[in-house]
């Protein structure tokens, strides 16, 4: 049986002159015990989708189950049974630590007592903080603690929102470290980011833009679907390095990517030379041009640019 | 049941860890106590009056010392000529001029008859009519001391008695007024912004994708500010019995009995407001204007009902705090029992269960 099953699920927003689509016609599936990403830039939307799975809000058309439950029919089954963590953080300030995990496990109609095993690795990192007010905690170990919270009653499928947005490098690492060991507990993980680096660690994703889902796969395959080859540049003069490339005949596109240009060619007959031979006819120094393999960021920005051409 | 237990307790500590709130919700109906008990009073005292004495005799003079032995006026001016009147009110710190006409003590023995005029600043019209009917009285009395010495054949002498309140204090009107207003303003509004505070910090959005049930959220929300009410009802009366000299002539239990339905329908509205905001600052803004501004101006205790035009007289029956002050005069002033103000009961009853029936069916139980 799978976790959660959405099918044709459609959601708008608005009166009917400026209506917005933020869900356009969603389908996918997660299996039990997957961790399953949805990554997308800012209204994408992917926090509407994650409240219709949550129950909290209703889809216009289409139908979704969460742990074999309709999201609208039998809401309270879900509710009893999910654990949700949303995109803003929402612990309460004035509570301490330990205050706001006991709150939540009674709430949920269980104890810290026994789940305790559960949470065990995540708590102990913030457990000498348990008398602080969750206001006076750093981002990290409030991130943690709501997960503790989200995780308390030993949920079958947990929903994170954005759970890494706002977080320190560091402490996502850890927080992803996390995830994987729950997913080891068997608990079905529907995790959404804005940030295209974290979805290789997840099972499957789905990119979705503008309401829809471009591409649902293993981070391994959607970077295999990139059949070009993708070129990284860099140079001493990195600004007008990528207008000229971009003015380059050749190019398909180029934009920039950390400390180098992301650079797909029209043609991949041609290579290395041609491209050296351009940059150094317009007197570029110190020129570094390598070949590397695409990531999802360059898998999502190419998905981007065909679904505008469809447009 | 371990549900509601620590759900309450989670409310008590976000009440108690907030302690600039928490003073003001204790100190409030003190500090509002004792404004409307010693300094806001609509007692005139001390009015600035001018007298232009035209006759300067035996019977003037003994006038003017009546007035000004008087608490009410203070005498600012003598003055000499008619076009002086004018100026003198102009000032805007003179409230009445005092004018007896030439030969006064001569034509009151000799015609039987003298006259006085009374010219009152009535930018204010109650203070003008008020003042007006002081010196009046003032005069009156003077006459009636001479008419001792002549006998006169026929009079009246009205015998007023002031029943529940001998002493005409203010204090009997406004503690149970005051009581109305701390109540709805507490119960009301800490309530509405309790639930409000939920949904701005998000929390509302996880306590819904859980089991916890509507009404276990709602009565776990309302029953900590129903017993901080409560505490504010006791400060109240401690206050009014102690320092204000009021007493409490009926059962206090049935007192307390009745400011607990008030307070259970003030909750109920309270809840309503929560349902259709979604912003703090909102619920604070309909609390106040919607609720407290119609106990103030309709809850029949700054202002009479009987003397307002019929819309506003109708329109005084839907505000809660109108029964609940009726009520409370009655059983702490008069001291009459719960068989007087059933009706007034019943009315606070009905409203708080309507109340509730509507926010429990208006709950939202998702986030649109």
């Amino acid at each position: 049986m799978n976790s959660v099953t959405i099918e044709h699920i459609v959601k708008k927003y608005g009166a009917k002159k400026e209506q917005v689509t933020a869900l356009n016609d969603i389908s996918f599936e997660v299996a039990k015990g997957e961790l399953f990403g949805v990554i997308g830039p800012d209204g994408a939307g992917k926090t509407s989708l994650f409240r219709i799975l949550t129950t909290l809000l209703l889809a216009d058309s289409g139908t979704a189950m969460v742990d074999g439950f309709d999201v609208v029919k039998q809401y309270k089954n879900i509710r009893n049974r999910v654990g949700y963590m949303p995109g803003k953080f929402s612990l309460y300030q004035d509570l301490s630590v330990e205050e706001n995990l006991r709150f939540f496990a009674t709430i949920f109609n269980s104890s810290i007592k026994e789940n305790y095993e559960l949470i065990r690795d995540i708590y102990v990192q913030i457990e000498p903080f348990k008398d602080r007010r969750a206001g006076k905690l750093s981002g990290g170990m409030k991130q943690k603690l709501a997960l503790c919270c989200a995780l308390i009653h030993r949920p079958s499928v947990l929903f994170l929102d954005e759970p890494t947005t706002g977080v320190d490098a560091v402490s996502r690492k850890e927080f992803w470290e996390m995830l994987k060991a729950l997913k080891l507990q068997g608990i079905s993980i529907l995790v959404s980011t804005p940030y295209m680096d974290e979805a290789g660690l997840c099972d499957r994703v789905a990119l979705i833009q503008s309401g829809k889902i471009m591409s649902i796969d293993s981070p391994k395959n959607i970077t295999q679907k990139f059949t070009k080859t993708m070129w990284a540049v860099s140079s001493a003069e990195m600004y007008r390095l990528l207008n000229d490339l971009q003015q380059y005949n050749n190019t398909e596109k180029c934009y920039a990517f950390g400390e180098f240009h992301h650079l797909v060619l029209k043609n991949d007959n041609e290579g290395k030379d041609e491209i050296m031979i351009y940059l150094l006819y317009l007197s570029h120094h110190e020129i570094e041009l390598k070949t590397v393999q695409p990531n999802i960021e360059d898998c999502f920005i190419e998905l981007m640019s065909k679904s505008n051409h469809q447009q | 049941m371990k549900q509601f237990i620590i759900f309450v307790q989670k409310e008590f500590f976000h009440i108690f860890r907030d302690r600039k709130s928490l003073l003001i919700i204790i100190l409030m109906p003190i500090v509002q106590i004792i404004l409307f008990g010693f300094a806001l009073t609509n007692e005139i005292k001390d009015s600035n009056i001018v007298i232009l004495d035209n006759s300067k005799d035996v019977a003037t003079t003994e006038i003017i010392q009546r007035l000004e032995a008087s608490r009410y006026f203070n005498v600012a001016r003598y003055l000499h000529i008619e076009g002086d009147l004018e100026t003198a009110f102009k000032t805007g710190t003179i409230r009445l001029a005092i004018v007896f006409q030439p030969g006064f003590r001569e034509s009151l023995l000799h015609s039987n008859h003298a006259q006085v005029q009374l010219i009152a600043d009535a930018t204010d019209p109650n203070t003008a009519t008020t003042v007006t009917n002081y010196a009046s009285n003032i005069i009156r009395d003077y006459q009636t001391d001479l008419n001792n010495l002549v006998q006169t054949p026929y009079m009246i002498t009205p015998q007023l008695r002031m029943l529940y309140n001998p002493q005409l204090k203010g204090a009997y009107n406004f503690v149970p007024g005051v009581m109305a207003m701390i109540l709805i303003l507490i119960s009301a509004m800490m309530t509405s912004v309790a639930i409000v505070r939920e949904k701005e910090i998000n929390t509302m959005e996880v306590l819904l994708v859980s089991p916890l049930k509507p009404l276990l959220f709602i009565l776990s929300k309302a029953i900590p500010y129903m017993f901080l009410s409560l505490v504010n009802v006791s400060t109240i009366l401690i206050v009014s019995v102690t320092l204000l000299e009021v007493p409490i002539n009926g059962s206090l239990a049935l007192l307390m009995a009745e400011a607990l339905l008030f307070i259970a329908a003030a909750v109920s509205l309270g809840l309503m407001i929560s349902n259709v905001t979604d912003s703090q600052q909102t619920a604070l803004m309909l609390s106040l204007m919607g609720l407290l501004l119609p106990t103030l101006l309709l809850g029949g205790f700054m202002f009479p009902i009987e003397s307002m035009p019929w819309p506003l007289r109708i329109a005084s029956n839907l505000v809660p705090s109108k029964w609940f002050f009726i009520i409370i005069k009655n059983v702490m002033i008069k001291g009459l029992g719960f068989t007087m103000v059933w009706k007034e009961t019943l009315v606070l009853f009905t409203m708080a269960v309507f109340f509730l029936g509507i926010s429990l069916s208006k709950f939202k139980i998702r986030l649109a």
